[in-house]
């Protein structure tokens, strides 16, 4: 694969989210709104490429019995980082995102990626992976988030477009659930025309 | 009966699962069948009790003094990992009836954020459960924990449930799996939504 189709592939053809279903708690937690749901993209987007180069580089002097607490060490460095960078830079929206930024560590995207790529690939390959892999679970994020908001408070990226308030339900968890399933079939839908 | 409202409190009107989005790869996953759902939440409810009691006193006698409280999340999951071993290794030597049942899905828990969660929010939120807002001290969180998974365990047995009678029936084929699964447990959400406001 180039470089090119492994930061693309994310996008549809192994899109996490609906091809995949990987990290569905903070798909479905965070997407209260489209900025919420872009930022968690983004923040596991930060915590994917990094930890997918710094697996790539060291995975070749990791015994493998002891590979996966290995892992798991590296990933919840650079989560530590990150949650130090937005304490710093965006703490309205670590407040937000509350418990999901700690979570990142279990997310299955990330330590699923180190164990099927990083730790057979190049880093520069490996870096690659993690910011298409990332950026597709940005994009499904962003796209659920958007449609939450427009249904649920009436507003897309924070500009509201109607007065009075939205469907309630799709702010809150039965929303979440039916978006993300409809979105799946449609998804589904046109997965196989092509 | 503050403890009486914490346990209601977690199990139904705050449920992990359909109303704080924690454990839904597993809850998705093994909820196929109603025998290995029970089985699942069992082995959760263990690991989450006894996580969160040692995760608890580490960060209350180990972190605090030292004021290492910023290395919750790598020391949480190590100590999860650890622990999630440990258990597997001594239900084998001491009881294989219970490691014959619980067995396959010790290994799962791990990476179910179930665990990591709870433990990180009885250290760091603060609850009010009819009493002004404060930290919970060790018996509240160990009762927290042990609730949280029993509606963990209440969310994932009612879902497999539903789920088996789906399986019979014929849905269209852009449904099928996931999709589905989705819906349902909307609509699971929607009615444990008319437990809030309860405590």
């Amino acid at each position: 694969m180039t470089k090119f189709q492994l930061i693309t592939k994310g996008f549809i053809k192994d899109n996490p989210t609906f091809v995949l279903v990987l990290g569905m708690c903070p798909t479905l937690a965070t997407t209260t709104s489209a900025i919420n749901g872009m930022s968690m993209g983004l923040a596991t987007l930060f915590v994917l490429a990094l930890s997918n180069m710094a697996i790539a580089a060291v995975a070749p002097r990791i015994p493998d019995k002891v590979h996966i607490p290995a892992y798991i060490v590296i990933i919840a460095t650079f989560v530590t980082a990150l949650q130090f960078l937005m304490q710093a830079y965006t703490p309205a929206m670590y407040n937000t995102l509350g418990l999901f930024i700690p979570l990142i560590v279990v997310n299955c995207i990330v330590l699923g990626r180190a164990e099927a790529f990083a730790n057979k690939n190049s880093v520069i390959d490996s870096a690659c992976d993690g910011l298409g892999v990332g950026l597709g679970f940005t994009l499904s994020l962003t796209v659920l988030g958007t449609i939450r908001e427009i249904l649920g408070s009436g507003s897309i990226f924070g500009w509201k477009f109607i007065t009075g308030d939205g469907i309630l339900a799709f702010v809150m968890a039965p929303g979440a659930f039916l978006c993300l399933g409809y979105l799946m079939v449609l998804f589904n839908k046109i997965a196989k025309k092509n | 009966m503050e403890y009486f409202i914490i346990i209601i409190s977690a199990i139904f009107v705050n449920n992990i699962v359909l109303a704080q989005f924690l454990g839904i790869c597993p809850f998705l996953g093994v909820s196929n069948k109603l025998s290995t759902a029970t089985g699942m939440a069992a082995a959760v409810c263990f690991v989450i009790t006894l996580a969160t009691i040692v995760t608890y006193l580490l960060n209350a006698y180990l972190l605090i003094p030292l004021n290492l409280t910023f290395l919750q999340t790598i020391l949480f999951i190590l100590v999860i990992a650890a622990l999630v071993q440990m258990v597997e290794i001594v239900l084998k030597k001491t009881s294989p009836a219970l490691y014959q049942a619980l067995g396959i899905y010790l290994p799962l828990i791990t990476t179910n954020c179930t665990v990591l969660g709870v433990a990180i929010t009885v250290v760091t939120k603060e609850f009010t459960f009819g009493l002004p807002s404060h930290m919970l001290n060790l018996g509240e969180a160990t009762v927290y924990a042990f609730a949280t998974a029993v509606g963990y365990g209440l969310a994932m047995v009612l879902f497999a449930g539903l789920r088996e009678h789906l399986a019979l029936n014929n849905v269209p084929k852009a449904f099928k799996g996931i999709p589905i699964a989705l819906i349902t447990v909307s609509i699971l959400a929607m009615a444990f939504m008319g437990f809030s406001g309860l405590v």
